[in-house]
């Protein structure tokens, strides 16, 4: 499926916005960017499989908080750095 | 551009600093900021810098570290705003950076109880006898290793899950504000199996043993009032050093006072109490002599009512002492006269290994200032950089 990279992240993939990846949930989904895009998913995902403060999921529009969420591979995932401020 | 006068700095006791100037190695200062890191080449003489900046522009770096054993490996401990811990590793002097495949990471715990790196704030390496080995320090505390040059961190020791060292970190919010830390790994440069470590909160510990085991160091330590010393919990050391020319001497910053052990003691000395007591004994950072174990300097902060963390009376000094802590003197020649707010973090001040030595800190407000003569005179060397979070110097090989 496509994947939509934020800019921060986007030195792991060689600078471009939109990658491909695999799988049958988000978490797998990211797995496999992961496999593609080596370090790219502690970034966003901690140790302890909790999705970071300032990173969103959206599936097809709708946002997601669960690494368990079914996907399809006609559907679209974005990836969005959430504000931080300062 | 840096020219600084030659001066006469403290009264000696022990060691005098010769007037022999630095030899032909090439001193580097790494400057961690809120908002990326720099470089500053010295000359021979530190008489000027070239800087060489950012590197990770935009990216949080809390310690950047030049490995001494080959002077060229470089590690930095970067997060984002937005994005979690990582560590980056450069073997060109930052040319070109590297992420480590395996940042340090706790170990998961199924039942949702376990805990996540939120940064990596210090990072130390090993000696000469372990090459390749760093350790590193985190938010909340952990304590990992890493035996290939940075590439892969793993957790160290037992304390990360060990129960009763759970119990000492204490909750987010009795740490520092941007959390709670583990800081000021040491590592005997005679034996490297002996280390110490200090977390904010929780005090000071030391391992005999290669890390199977810690222990507490906090005897003499003060605690705010109210609280049980006996408690590691209610520790607050800021920084600790140990002394190159005697490792069984270390000096101590802390959250209540200036303090100095010398081993096999297990009593930390209040050494602070002979500061001027319109200046306190509070601060954030240490920095010992490399060669003379009696020698070391402190930049105060202001620890008053509401801990302003500004200089005390906007009026910022370096102090020190070349007599163990018997006596301090005011160090201030070419630091701003007045209303200069600022204050100097724990990692923010350090000193190269230059005769006489090179003392340098970076400021909350981005300024670098040096002194070529051991705190006699000091010029400011960079300015406009973000909130200053780390200053190194070391040597490139």
């Amino acid at each position: 499926m496509r994947v939509l990279i934020p800019s921060p992240l986007r030195s792991y993939t060689g600078g471009r916005s939109w990658a491909e990846a695999d799988g049958g949930t988000l978490g797998e989904v990211l797995d496999d960017l992961d496999r593609r895009f080596p370090g790219i998913r502690f970034r966003m995902i901690d140790e302890q499989e909790n999705m970071r403060r300032h990173i969103r999921f959206f599936v097809n529009g709708a946002q997601s908080f669960d690494l368990a969420q079914p996907l399809q591979p006609a559907d679209e995932l974005c990836i969005v750095q959430a504000l931080s401020g300062g | 551009m840096v020219r600084t006068a030659k001066s006469t700095a403290l009264p000696a006791a022990r060691a005098k600093p010769s007037t022999r100037k630095v030899g032909p190695r090439r001193a580097v200062l790494l400057v961690a900021t809120r908002k990326g890191a720099w470089l500053l080449h010295g000359d021979a003489s530190r008489r000027t810098w070239r800087i060489d900046g950012p590197h990770f522009l935009g990216h949080v770096i809390h310690h950047l570290v030049l490995d001494p054993r080959d002077g060229r490996t470089l590690l930095a401990a970067a997060k984002t705003g937005h994005l979690g811990p990582t560590v980056f590793r450069s073997t060109d002097l930052g040319r070109t950076w590297e992420e480590a495949v395996r940042p340090p990471a706790f170990a998961r715990r199924a039942d949702g109880s376990g805990r996540a790196v939120d940064h990596t704030f210090w990072l130390t390496p090993s000696t000469a006898a372990e090459p390749g080995v760093w350790y590193a320090g985190t938010s909340p505390q952990g304590l990992f290793r890493s035996d290939d040059g940075g590439a892969s961190w793993a957790p160290f020791s037992t304390i990360n899950d060990d129960a009763q060292y759970l119990e000492w970190f204490g909750t987010a919010q009795d740490g520092t504000p941007d959390g709670p830390k583990l800081h000021s790994i040491i590592v005997d440069p005679r034996d490297p199996k002996h280390l110490y470590f200090g977390m904010s909160g929780g005090g000071v510990h030391e391992s005999t043993d290669g890390g199977a085991t810690f222990r507490t160091l906090i005897d003499g330590l003060e605690v705010v009032e109210g609280f049980d010393a006996k408690t590691p919990t209610f520790h607050d050391p800021h920084c600790i050093r140990i002394c190159p020319s005697d490792p069984d001497r270390l000096y101590q910053q802390n959250h209540c006072g200036i303090y100095r052990i010398d081993r096999p003691s297990n009593t930390w000395l209040r050494i602070g109490r002979k500061m001027p007591k319109r200046v306190g004994d509070i601060g954030f950072n240490m920095v010992v002599h490399p060669r003379d174990a009696d020698a070391a300097w402190v930049l105060p902060m202001d620890g008053r009512s509401v801990w302003p963390r500004t200089s005390p009376d906007g009026k910022p000094a370096v102090y020190g002492t070349r007599n163990g802590g018997k006596t301090w003197q005011r160090l201030d020649a070419g630091l701003p006269r007045e209303q200069a707010w600022w204050t100097v973090k724990r990692q923010a001040m350090c000193a190269d290994a230059g005769d006489p030595v090179g003392l340098y800190f970076g400021t909350t407000a981005g300024e670098l200032w040096a002194s070529r003569d051991e705190g006699g005179k000091w010029a400011c060397i960079a300015r406009g950089l973000p909130e200053i979070y780390a200053v190194e110097a070391g040597y490139v090989g």
